[in-house]
């Protein structure tokens, strides 16, 4: 089975495939929009739309290192870099139906909204660390910055995701309704609380877990920096 | 013998009979004329039932529910200019959390509310606790139609043309003490047939409440219909608040009890968050929300997609009739 899904993974027309199906939530968004099926309030519709599904966007390009590692499926690395920037296509789509839709592209009122808004705030400092994340995110930028220093920014993806949540509470929060907020919060925490795992159960050279000999470094470092007693 | 026939010889027409050359000139004129004038009887009649269903301009009865017809409401406010929101917007676009959280879930969610037999409790600082049946709430005082402004806190808005008559010939009839400051309103809230009500968004039954003088005044409308019919369930059927100066959330849908009390009320949306939703709510586009601007709103139903928000009116536009209710009183501190 895994043998099958990483030989499918690896053909020609598997990319291609996942790019279609990465833009189907655009083409029925604009299909909604022209039909005038997005209910009484479109643009709102559009807005929160736009914003599902750059979360669910993120959800997967976060589930794609715990299914290659944990799971086997390692055909899944090369399409780390289309589903992260597919996370940055759908939050720049956000990002234009609230300032076009909501704002009527008035710089103006968009920057009174961020200094008013601490959730408008915290959803622009994500797109902007998104922003890095996609000038980066080809191979010239990689030889450029070197690979450990490439892999330390990219990991400003965990950072985003909590802003990401971060962002979705506080805009639910005005009505209390954190049904899905709950939902993309337990998703987010098992695909981060993984990668945690994985950390600590590492192994140095030598057999040992890595979490007990940074344990064991800290204590013989508190205990150099006690004074001698009496 | 009486009848001529053939055989009693004299039978043809005489001179007197032949009709004028005029006349036959414009016989398709004559024809034409009577024809109208018959036709006009007949559309009087008919004519006078549509004026029933088509009211104020806006257009027919949805003829979704049962016809509840009012008489255009004279009052000062009582009809606004403005463009009526399509029913099909208004009755699917709600904030009914008994029914989902989602706008779209009442309308879907709705339908287990059980409007009859409905009855509202008066109780509090009166004369005398009374329980007044829907059928005699109906009767209480002559249905008019208004078509207010709604403004819901969120940042969209309505024009819609309800059924009802001011709250004020409710609060005659419940001859309330001189010790009545403040008027409570409970909505229904039975977990047999809301659902929803379970969850703990908010404390349950939505309470809201008015001071005594804003219920008093003509604008405050106790709604029975909206579009020339009956409430659908999602709007609060069978018997609601509206209080088009207010942000929406103030207008308790679906009333079951209504309190006359000296103290002023604890609401529903203040309890849950008293930084961000005071008592009193009025539109204000000058007091922002604390996380949100309130200076303008997008009208359900009318601007396009890709249309500019339209500035929010002090008082939603009804500053001249209410104005008077707040003079001297710090609206940033009384919000």
């Amino acid at each position: 089975m895994r043998r099958a899904i990483n030989r499918f993974l690896g053909s020609p027309v598997a990319k291609p495939l996942w790019f279609f199906l990465s833009l189907l939530p655009l083409v029925w968004l604009i299909f909604g929009a022209t039909s005038d099926s997005l209910g009484a309030n479109p643009a709102e519709a559009l807005i929160r739309a736009s914003g599902d599904w750059t979360l669910r966007a993120l959800c997967l390009v976060l589930a794609i290192t715990p299914l290659r590692s944990g799971a086997g499926l390692t055909g899944l690395a090369r399409f780390r870099r289309m589903a992260g920037l597919f996370v940055f296509f759908y939050a720049v789509l956000h990002l234009l139906a609230y300032g076009w839709l909501d704002m009527g592209l008035d710089l103006d009122d968009i920057a009174k909204d961020i200094a008013k808004r601490p959730f408008i705030l915290v959803g622009f400092s994500a797109i902007v660390l998104l922003m890095l994340l996609a000038l980066t995110s080809f191979h010239r930028a990689i030889q450029w910055m070197g690979a450990a220093r490439w892999k330390r920014l990219h990991s400003l993806v965990y950072g985003i995701a909590m802003l990401a949540i971060l962002h979705f509470f506080w805009m639910r929060a005005a009505k209390h309704n954190f049904q899905a907020v709950a939902v993309y919060a337990a998703v987010l925490a098992s695909l981060l609380g993984w990668r945690v795992w994985r950390w600590m159960t590492q192994r140095e050279p030598g057999g040992m877990l890595r979490v007990r000999a940074i344990w064991q470094r800290l204590s013989q470092a508190a205990q150099s920096r006690r004074p001698p007693s009496a | 013998m009486l009848i001529k026939t053939d055989r009693d010889a004299f039978n043809h027409p005489v001179p007197s009979d032949i009709t004028p050359r005029a006349v036959y000139v414009q016989r398709r004129t004559v024809l034409r004329r009577m024809g109208s004038l018959m036709a006009a009887g007949g559309i009087a009649g008919w004519d006078q039932r549509q004026a029933f269903a088509q009211t104020a301009g806006w257009g027919q009865r949805p003829g979704a529910l049962a016809e509840l017809h009012g008489v255009a409401g004279r009052g000062d406010g009582f009809s606004v200019m403005e463009k009526v929101t399509p029913y099909k917007d208004a009755s699917t676009y709600n904030n009914f959390y008994e029914f989902g959280t989602d706008k779209a879930e009442p309308a879907v969610n709705a339908h287990t509310l059980k409007t009859s037999p409905w009855s509202v409790d008066i109780e509090g600082l009166v004369k005398k606790p009374l329980r007044l049946t829907l059928e005699e709430l109906l009767k209480l005082a002559p249905m008019e139609e208004r078509i207010y402004r709604l403004r819901c806190v969120e940042g969209w808005s309505m024009v819609i043309p309800w059924v009802g008559y001011s709250l004020s010939a409710l609060i005659r009839r419940a001859e309330p003490l001189g010790s009545a400051r403040y008027i409570e309103f409970v909505s229904q809230a039975d977990p047999k047939t809301m659902p929803m009500i379970r969850s703990t968004v908010l404390d349950w039954p939505y309470v809201e409440g008015l001071r005594l003088d804003e219920a008093m005044h003509p604008l405050a409308l106790l709604g029975f219909g909206m579009y020339g019919e009956v409430l659908p369930n999602q709007n609060g059927a069978p018997v609601r608040l509206v209080v088009p100066w207010k942000y929406g959330f103030k207008s308790a849908k679906s009333l079951v009890k209504i309190r006359f009390t000296d103290r002023q009320p604890a609401t529903a949306w203040n309890k849950a968050a008293a930084n961000e939703y005071g008592f009193y709510s009025n539109v204000n586009p000058t007091v922002d929300h604390p996380r949100w601007s309130q200076a303008s709103e997008r009208r359900i139903g009318e601007d396009g997609l890709f249309a500019r928000k339209r500035k929010t009116l002090m008082f939603n536009g009804y500053e001249a009739q209410v104005g008077q209710l707040y003079a001297g009183m710090d609206l940033k501190k009384y919000f």
